[in-house]
């Protein structure tokens, strides 16, 4: 027993198998490897997304294959399609259900601009009710254009300050229910 | 056999006429002879399907609104379109068939909601497409494509985020291809794309 209780300090004979690192590098690694998303499939890019997470382009290849419809448990909302505006405030409140940090893809041409649906009923860009952090061009954009979205994004996660993400909303919160 | 059923139902109800129509057979009924024909048309006449219910905005003239009803005889296969006039500009009504038709339900709530038109005696007359606190009817002919201003339908999340409902910025669309010329120059595309929400439109 005694001896056991030696190996937790410090041993000499592991000190090859030591990484040191710093706490950024090591926290956005986890984070920008294991992003699972949150499918807000509303229009026909969710089709696309469909097909970048299944086996021939397999989204798996970079941990992004756990689609959560829970926000609970999804850190990046994948807004796929026409975000019209009665649905806008879901989409608003999915996001603040979402546990910081919390990422959002605006994937397509109608979730970053409104696309050409230049009408009425259409929220003219998703970034006028949630924070944006990637844009991916095209009608409906290629499931190859949206990894490469994605992998933008966990460049820009390896840049982050990993401790500053967690407290900050950056809006009022919402009451839990609807109104 | 297009016009055999106009003739009998003619004689019936005095107030039908005979419609214009490019295809199958078609007539007007006045307003008040509706709830009648219609119960006629699904009983004694076999059209047991409502295949759809919508409306005309006829902007200017009067009576403004034409509620279009299309009929489809599953055992004789044929359609038949009945056309309502609605009496009040103002505040046009006609009388629900949903109890005829159950599919009438939610396609008299669509026009309801698009026109504007109320149906009397509709189970829960409410918007379908639009939210409940919508203020227009999209698809009367003052209405622009781009929309007017309002609020959100979540009061809540427009205070959080400080969106509205905009006019759409249509850039110099809506964008309309040209029937004439060679195809190379035929696509589509507005006059004037220079504007934008944030570049106002240059006055004509
Ligand atoms: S960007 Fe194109 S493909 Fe995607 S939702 Fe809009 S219309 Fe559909």
């Amino acid at each position: 027993m005694a001896e056991k209780k030696e190996e937790l300090a410090y041993d000499t004979k592991i000190e090859g198998d030591i990484v040191v690192t710093k706490a950024d590098a090591a926290i956005n690694w986890i984070r920008s490897h294991s992003m699972w998303p949150m499918p807000m499939g509303l229009a026909c890019c969710a089709i696309e997304l469909m097909a970048t997470a299944s086996s021939r382009f397999d989204i798996a290849r970079f941990g992004a294959e756990v689609m959560r419809f829970s926000p609970r448990q999804a850190d990046v909302m994948i807004v796929a399609g026409t975000v019209t505006y009665k649905m806008a405030p879901a989409v608003r409140r999915i996001y603040d259900q979402m546990a910081a940090p919390k990422w959002v893809i605006a994937m397509g041409a109608c979730a970053s601009t409104g696309g050409m649906y230049r009408s009425y009923a259409v929220l003219q860009g998703v970034d006028r009710i949630v924070p944006v952090d990637v844009y991916v061009s095209g009608c409906p954009p290629r499931p190859e254009a949206l990894l490469d979205g994605l992998l933008k994004l966990q460049k820009k996660v390896g840049r982050e300050r990993s401790l500053s993400r967690l407290g900050s909303v950056e809006s009022p919160r919402l009451s839990p229910t609807h109104a | 056999m297009s016009e055999e059923i106009i003739v009998r139902l003619q004689e019936r109800f005095a107030g039908v006429t005979p419609r214009e129509s490019l295809d199958w057979p078609a007539l007007n009924c006045p307003v008040e002879q509706w709830p009648v024909l219609a119960a006629a048309l699904k009983d004694e006449f076999a059209y047991t399907f409502l295949a759809d219910v919508t409306a005309v905005d006829w902007n200017e003239a009067s009576p403004r609104f034409t509620v279009v009803y299309h009929l489809f005889s599953v055992q004789k296969h044929v359609y038949l379109r009945v056309a309502v006039d609605c009496p009040d500009d103002g505040e046009p009504e006609v009388t629900s068939v949903s109890g005829l038709w159950p599919t009438a339900d939610w396609h008299e709530r669509e026009t309801y909601d698009m026109f504007g038109i109320r149906f009397r005696g509709h189970p829960d007359l409410k918007r379908i497409l639009m939210w409940e606190d919508y203020p227009y009817f999209p698809l009367r002919k003052e209405f622009p494509l781009a929309g007017w201003e309002t609020d959100l339908p979540d009061r809540e999340v427009a205070a959080a985020t400080g969106a509205k409902v905009i006019g759409a910025p249509m850039m110099g669309g809506p964008f309309v291809a040209p029937h004439e010329g060679p195809m190379s120059e035929r696509e589509p595309r507005g006059g004037d794309e220079t504007w934008t929400e944030k570049n106002p439109k240059p006055k004509e």
